[in-house]
């Protein structure tokens, strides 16, 4: 897409999130909506590292609760405002990204996959113990005053959101356009002849599980606003790990708009589902449909496309 | 010594307790059609790797324009001139030809942004002759057209030293001289090119100069003529 209709299509989705917050319908619509767009960020994050790199993260829910528990600490010890949280929450988890980045230079693979999931259970059993922040039982936070311009504080958290996904989906949309992202390609597609055709693989990997780890942080950071109660289990969810998985795999890996199409597509029909016949059919849903996917059309939505397209 | 473009001093390289390179040392001229030969096994590939930095050595000295890369990763050794080709091809499978390409003139050569890559990607496509390729992408090209996108691609991160690691493994006679004649060029436009071939006929052909690796050591140096009449060349390739 163009750099000229792209700005103005992201100025427009976040106008329309704007007057969507200020219509005031269902409060359940931006409840719901601050889900999908929750996903949009995170898949898009994931996608930056397991599309752009070619290096599958399970351990997305690490990051996301790094992001979320970050924030706690920073409500509990400083009273943050919500940008200082949300900054924080990336920078964290950011740094554990760069940390997994230097993992790549051993670890290939599956076996970089099987590290990310460990990675996440250690995590979780930190914070279990760590009482600070609520250990195990886990804490209730209180939300700040609501400022005048937004009728409460869910509906002022899915405005942030709709800012927060727009500037993940441009991050990532800068990254593809970018020499980064032909380095990215060139190492996803093999590793050792991108390094020597001068890729320096190394730091682009680097960069991607930082720029990935920072995003989950900062799509974790509202979090305890959101839910006002955070426990390890929810934080840490598996949830997490699956959807930021599946979402671009069925959206289509390769670009910035398959994990975009996959999050809207999916989270909405787990917030459909999950009102209308049950709450536990959400990951049975992703399974199915991820398995489809995998089968019928391992290049997403957007690989199935350009198939039609092409004959 | 004056004129070595790369000199490789006790090179010495362990799997375990496998040793691969047991103190090996070569040196190879600018300009310099320079071969490589020995048994499978020998430790070819190995040198190879650690010149070209895909695998760290265990002890021993690379220089190239007499300075020490030993320690430097294997993308900043590309950007310096020391380029090589697979043994088995290994493109960018989701790119086109012609995107295979723009990578090492983007990250190799550090080409300016303003610089057209495409054309001076086309240019090297036609100089190989597969330019009727350029828009298709790896998966579609047989054999003799992989070995040359390999070959492609090494060019576009303009080389000093070019390692062609077996590029006429598994071809026909026909192809095998198709590649030597443009290996051959290459060398012409000043470019200093490392042969490891198991085809004898292309590699006596082609170098000007052979060093005779097995098992780890180096045991023989000279014209091809040399190499041939040696004793334990053939020793090392027949057994006694």
């Amino acid at each position: 897409m163009k750099t000229g209709r792209y700005l103005l299509v992201s100025l427009g989705v976040i106008g329309l999130g704007v007057l969507l917050a200020r219509a005031r319908v269902n409060p359940y619509i931006y409840f719901a909506g601050y889900v999908i767009l929750q996903y949009v960020v995170i898949a898009t994050a994931w996608n930056i590292l397991g599309g752009y790199a070619g290096y599958v993260n399970f351990g997305t829910a690490a990051f996301f609760a790094l992001g979320a528990y970050t924030a706690i600490f920073l409500i509990e010890s400083l009273k943050a405002p919500l940008p200082v949280l949300i900054l924080g929450g990336g920078l964290v988890s950011g740094v554990l990204g760069l940390g997994i980045g230097y993992l790549t230079l051993r670890l290939k693979g599956v076996f970089f996959s099987i590290a990310t999931f460990a990675l996440a259970v250690v995590l979780q059993t930190l914070v279990i113990n760590w009482d600070y922040v609520g250990g195990a039982k886990g804490m209730t936070v209180i939300r700040p005053r609501t400022g005048v311009l937004f009728g409460n504080y869910v509906t002022f958290l899915f405005t942030v959101m709709v800012v927060l996904a727009v500037g993940a989906v441009t991050i990532a949309w800068l990254i593809e356009r970018s020499w980064i992202g032909r380095g990215l390609a060139a190492l996803r597609d093999n590793e050792e002849a991108a390094e020597c055709m001068g890729v320096p693989t190394l730091r682009l990997k680097v960069f991607a599980t930082t720029v990935s780890g920072f995003l989950m942080g900062v799509a974790g950071a509202p979090f305890p606003y959101y839910v006002t109660y955070v426990e390890p289990s929810s934080a840490f969810n598996l949830d997490y790990a699956v959807n930021a998985l599946a979402m671009p795999m069925i959206g289509g890996t390769t670009t910035w708009a398959g994990p975009v199409i996959g999050a809207v597509l999916l989270g909405t029909a787990q917030q459909v589902a999950t009102v209308t016949i049950s709450s536990e059919l959400n990951l049975l849903i992703v399974g199915v449909v991820l398995v489809g996917f995998v089968v019928l059309a391992p290049e997403g939505i957007l690989g199935l496309v350009r198939r039609i397209r092409g004959r | 010594m004056a004129g070595a473009l790369l000199e490789v001093q006790g090179l010495t390289k362990r799997f375990g307790g496998f040793t691969a390179l047991n103190g090996v040392s070569l040196q190879v001229k600018t300009g310099e059609r320079f071969g490589l030969i020995g048994p499978n096994g020998s430790g070819k590939t190995t040198l190879i790797n650690c010149v070209s930095g895909a695998l760290p050595s265990d002890g021993g000295r690379i220089l190239f324009e007499g300075r020490d890369i030993t320690g430097i990763p294997a993308h900043q050794r590309t950007r310096r001139g020391i380029v090589r080709s697979f043994q088995i091809p290994k493109p960018f499978t989701s790119m086109t030809v012609l995107g295979n390409l723009a990578i090492p003139l983007e990250y190799a050569t550090q080409a300016r942004p303003g610089g057209d890559v495409a054309a001076e990607a086309m240019e090297i496509l036609r100089h190989i002759g597969l330019e009727s390729k350029a828009h298709s992408k790896p998966a579609g090209l047989t054999q003799i057209e992989m070995r040359k996108l390999e070959l492609a691609r090494a060019m576009a991160a303009k080389p000093k030293l070019l390692i062609s690691d077996e590029a006429m493994a598994g071809l026909s006679s026909g192809e095998v001289d198709d590649i030597l004649a443009i290996l051959f060029r290459l060398n012409e436009q000043g470019i200093t090119i490392i042969m490891i071939e198991h085809i004898m006929r292309a590699v006596m052909r082609f170098s000007e100069r052979i060093v005779v690796l097995d098992a780890g050591d180096r045991i023989a140096e000279g014209t091809p003529d040399e190499i041939v009449r040696n004793p334990a060349v053939e020793k090392a390739y027949l057994g006694e």
